[in-house]
């Protein structure tokens, strides 16, 4: 198995993050967050290696990572399309906005394109219901969503 | 004009800074209370002005903290939910865009009157701009002595740290979160201990939602009975009510707590779009049951929404017209309910997703005959017997939907299969 590493930088923000916590292990949320922005995605390789910065089993650290959507156990798209399929959005719509997304970008929900540009993924409510129907593009949410408005998205991150 | 406390800072520019926050009377309330103010005095404050836990479950406030152990050697928490994730809910979102220093004081405020030292907002990993602008806004805190050492000159010290989650919805459960936050699957805990006297690294924890906290400062400026005032009996001061769904105008609208239902939808929230009719009514985040339109003439707040077989929950107001095809809507709301299902319970675990996928062949026209009975047999076989409310969650609806709008349920078994024997699966279901 290849070794991986922290960053020196990344290895100082760990640092910060278990000054928050009186135990070792409560800082495993944050280092998981902390390990996909560093490497993308959380490989079996980076969870042996959380799991010796944390002082516990990998078992501990696959648990945690399984057990959550956000994570990525395998690798991602540059732009991840996350389309809520929330009550409200499917009210208001959002299986079309679902269908034209897919249609565009030539993939279905689930799927990461051959050049690792896109993935698209049908998510719970994110809390937004007041712009349905909506999605979220890697950090940043996107509501009152329409066929057009999905064109210009997939434009601008083309 | 009616008074509004939260939602007065939606529409001021830079309401999240500190400067703005101040200049609108922010950080009073906590200055003086730490120079004049015993911490029972705050605890008894806020139990007077009958704030309601507003998450969802509506505890009363004041008295959530009272239990907190008065001499316990360990540390004390202060946990803020930020979770936001019922469907249909997205207040605390709000608050944390624009009412951001209002929050931090409510959490001093808390934090002083149970002695706790050290808070943690957990919030929903999604958020993630919200997470950027609670750590961006704790940092200016500290760099005033608004937060760490001695805060407000005064000798009480406290930290206030961001904690993401990671994308799960039982992760707003109370002791969920608590798990997540030590860094586990948010696997709920079996109460007692409640978090009080065991929470967060088993030490006494406060858990309050954004709103909750949100309204403390307030309640210590201007007197418990001011803001008991306010609301309806034993529902105090106002409640930041989120509307969703087919409506003209959604959005989050703070109206006195037990303003009817209709009057929220139809007044505030624009009523319904050109020449359509209203269908249903979900009155409090897509887990409270249905209700139909000759029964949204009731006051919305904890007591009375419970009173007619409802609840209130996180006021998460989902409005649906009549183009809503109601197998659908239960489809969409059990998918939720088995996809967040955290696999603990067994009832939980499997009856959501045997519901899930009896809905999925009703929408597809598929149903077999014992289907209809059988979701209500499955809800009434979750509900009660599991650790946490999210069994609850689920059955609510189920049962709900079937029962006020039956028929569109059995148009869903086709003439093929109208004379099937049942399913042997369905002989494991007690009555």
């Amino acid at each position: 198995m290849n070794k991986v590493a922290f960053s020196k930088e990344a290895l100082d923000e760990f640092e910060d993050i278990l000054t928050r916590y009186p135990e070792r292990r409560a800082a495993m949320l944050p280092t998981l967050h902390l390990a996909e922005k560093e490497f993308g995605w959380i490989s079996p390789e980076v969870e042996v290696y959380i799991g010796e910065l944390l002082e516990t089993p990998p078992v501990k650290v696959r648990e945690v990572l399984t057990f959550y959507t956000m994570y990525a156990s395998k690798p991602r798209g540059k732009h991840h399309f996350q389309v809520c399929r929330g009550i409200s959005c499917d009210l208001l719509g959002c299986a079309k906005i679902k269908a034209h997304l897919e249609k565009k970008l030539g993939l279905k929900s689930g799927e990461t394109s051959k050049d690792m540009k896109y993935t698209i993924t049908e998510v719970e409510c994110l809390g937004a219901c007041e712009t349905a129907p909506m999605m979220q593009l890697n950090d940043d949410y996107y509501g009152l969503l329409t066929s057009a408005a999905v064109d210009k998205l997939c434009k601008d991150v083309s | 004009m009616t008074e509004k406390i939260i939602s007065k800072f939606f529409d001021i520019k830079d309401s999240h800074t500190i400067d703005v926050y101040e200049k609108h009377g922010g950080y009073t309330a906590i200055k003086s209370a730490l120079k004049t103010k015993s911490p029972q005095e705050i605890i008894d404050e806020v139990m007077k002005s009958n704030l309601r836990g507003l998450g969802g479950a509506g505890f009363p406030a004041g008295r959530k903290w009272s239990f907190i152990p008065k001499n316990s050697p360990k540390p004390k928490y202060v946990v803020v939910n930020a979770d936001e994730s019922e469907p249909g809910t997205f207040k605390d979102r709000y608050i944390i865009d624009h009412y951001t220093h209002g929050l931090f004081e409510g959490i001093m405020l808390a934090a002083y009157a149970i002695d706790a030292h050290t808070c943690y907002i957990y919030i929903r990993g999604e958020y993630v701009r919200q997470a950027e602008r609670l750590n961006e806004q704790i940092k200016a805190a500290y760099e005033r002595g608004y937060l760490g050492k001695n805060i407000f000159g005064s000798k009480f010290d406290l930290n206030v740290y961001v904690h993401r989650g990671a994308g799960a919805y039982i992760c707003g459960e109370e002791t969920g979160l608590l798990e997540s936050l030590e860094g586990k699957k948010g696997w709920p805990r079996l109460k007692p201990p409640f978090p009080a006297i065991e929470g967060a690294f088993r030490c006494p924890t406060v858990v309050n939602n954004v709103e909750t906290i949100a309204y403390v400062p307030t309640i210590m400026e201007k007197g418990a009975e001011w803001f008991a005032n306010l609301g309806s009996e034993r529902n105090g001061g106002l409640k930041l009510y989120c509307v969703s769904g087919q409506v003209k105008n959604p959005g989050v609208y703070e109206l006195p707590m037990g303003t009817p239902l209709r009057e929220i939808i139809m007044k505030h929230a624009g009523g319904l779009r050109e020449g359509r009719t209203l269908k249903a009514v979900i009155p409090g985040g897509s887990s409270a049951p249905i209700l139909k339109p000759d029964e949204i003439d009731v006051n919305a707040d904890y007591d009375s929404l419970a009173k007619i077989g409802t609840m209130m929950g996180s006021a998460g107001i989902i409005v649906m017209d009549d183009t809503t095809d109601m197998v659908r809507a239960l489809y969409v709301v059990t998918r939720f309910y088995s996809h967040e299902s955290c696999g603990q319970c067994t009832p939980c675990r499997e009856g959501t997703g045997w519901a899930e996928r009896i809905l999925k062949r009703m929408v597809d026209g598929d149903a077999r005959p014992e289907d209809v009975d059988n979701l209500v047999r499955i809800a009434n076989n979750i509900q009660g017997n599991t650790i946490c409310a999210l069994g609850d969650a689920a059955a609510l609806p189920l049962r709900s939907y079937v029962q006020k709008f039956r028929a569109e349920f059995e148009a869903c078994v086709p003439a093929k299969h109208r004379n099937d024997k049942p399913e042997e699966e369905s002989l494991m279901l007690v009555d």
